[in-house]
C-alpha cells in the first residue's frame, strides 16, 4: 500500500510528506520544541537560498552549452585525468550544502557522467577554502594541511571504489 | 534567424532546468526539515559524552556520529576544537570532521532518489570507511595523538 501511495505521489512528494508529519507530530507534543526547530528551518533556508540560486545559474548554463556528447567526452567513459581534474576542483569550489547539488549531478548522470566522478566531485565537498583559516586556528596549519592532501587523495581512491562496487566496471 | 534559434535554445535550457528543479524541491525541502529537527533536537553537550578515549572505539564512534550529523562543516570545527580541549584524541575528532562533510545519513534517501539507490549507500558507506583511514592517515603523518 506504501509503494502504491508513494508511486502516486511520488518518492520526494511522500519524503515531504512524512517530514511534515513529523512536524505536526512534534507540534502535538511540544509546540514550544517545535517553534525553534522552525527557527532553525528558517535560518537553513535563509541561508542556503543564494546557493540554490547559483545551481540553477550552473545548471541553466550547463543545458544551454553542453549537450549530452560534450559532457560524456569530459565527464564520461574514456574522460581520463581531465575527468579527475575537472570533479576534483569542481568539488572543492562548489559552495554550500552537498545536497544542494544532487539536482546538478542527476541531471549529468542522466547525460553520462561517470560514478566515479560524482562521488570524487561530493568528496571533495569537504574541502572548504573559505573556511580553511578556521581549521588552522582550531588544528593548526600541519593537520590542515595534511588533512587537505589526503583527502583530494582519497577522494579518487573513494571514486575507484564506488565505481567498480556499483558495478559499472572500472570505465563506467 | 540565428538570433531567433539562440532564443529558442535559451527559452528550452530554462524549460529543462526548472523542469529539474521543481523535480528536486520537495526533496531538498524534506532534507532542510529533518536537518532542522536534528540540530533542535540533540544538544550540542551530546557529542562529549560519547568518548571514552579508547583508540579502537573513538574513531569509529567519531565516524559515526559525524555520518548522523551534518550541516556546516565550520560546525564539526566548533564542536572537535571543544572535544580536542577535552581531552578526545585526534583520531576520534578527525574521522568525525571527515565523515561529517562527507557521510550523509539524513540526506541519504534525497541522494538515493536522484543518484540511484545503490550509488547512495555505496558511496556512503565507503565514505564511512575511508573517514577512519584517513583519520589514521592524517594523524600518523603529523604525529599528534
Amino acid at each position: 500500500m506504501i509503494k502504491k501511495i508513494i508511486e502516486k505521489v511520488g518518492v520526494g512528494e511522500a519524503f515531504l510528506f512524512l517530514a511534515v508529519i513529523g512536524y505536526v507530530i512534534l507540534g502535538i507534543f511540544d509546540f514550544a520544541l517545535l517553534r525553534d526547530v522552525l527557527y532553525v528551518l528558517i535560518r537553513l533556508i535563509v541561508r542556503i537560498a543564494p546557493i540554490l540560486l547559483i545551481v540553477f545559474v550552473v545548471m541553466f548554463f550547463t543545458h544551454l552549452f553542453f549537450e549530452g556528447q560534450r559532457i560524456v567526452r569530459f565527464l564520461g567513459k574514456g574522460s581520463g585525468f581531465g575527468g579527475w581534474m575537472v570533479a576534483i576542483v569542481g568539488g572543492i569550489v562548489s559552495s554550500g550544502p552537498i545536497y544542494m547539488w544532487y539536482p546538478l549531478l542527476s541531471d549529468l548522470k542522466e547525460k553520462g557522467m561517470k560514478d566515479s566522478l560524482i562521488a570524487s566531485f561530493l568528496y571533495n565537498r569537504a574541502i572548504k577554502i573559505p573556511l580553511l583559516p578556521m581549521m588552522v586556528h582550531y588544528f593548526g596549519w600541519d593537520f590542515t594541511l595534511a588533512l587537505s592532501i589526503y583527502m583530494i587523495l582519497f577522494s579518487v581512491v573513494n571514486g575507484v571504489i564506488v565505481q567498480r562496487l556499483t558495478q559499472r566496471g572500472p570505465e563506467g | 534567424m540565428v538570433k531567433t534559434a539562440h532564443l529558442n535554445a535559451q527559452k528550452q535550457a530554462f524549460f529543462n532546468t526548472t523542469r529539474a528543479f521543481k523535480k528536486s524541491l520537495p526533496i531538498l525541502m524534506g532534507v532542510l526539515m529533518l536537518l532542522a529537527l536534528a540540530d533542535a533536537l540533540i544538544p550540542k553537550q551530546t557529542y562529549r559524552l560519547i568518548f571514552s578515549g579508547n583508540w579502537f572505539f573513538d574513531p569509529l564512534m567519531g565516524a559515526a556520529l559525524g555520518s548522523i550529523s551534518g550541516g556546516n562543516p565550520l560546525t564539526s570545527y566548533i564542536i572537535g576544537g571543544e572535544l580536542r580541549q577535552e581531552g578526545v584524541s585526534m583520531l576520534a575528532i578527525t574521522a568525525f570532521i571527515v565523515s561529517w562533510v562527507t557521510v550523509g545519513i539524513i540526506q541519504l534517501p534525497a541522494e538515493a532518489v536522484m543518484l540511484g539507490k545503490r550509488f547512495a549507500i555505496v558511496r556512503n558507506a565507503v565514505s564511512f570507511c575511508t573517514s577512519i583511514v584517513i583519520a589514521i592517515f592524517t594523524v600518523l603523518t603529523i604525529g599528534i595523538k
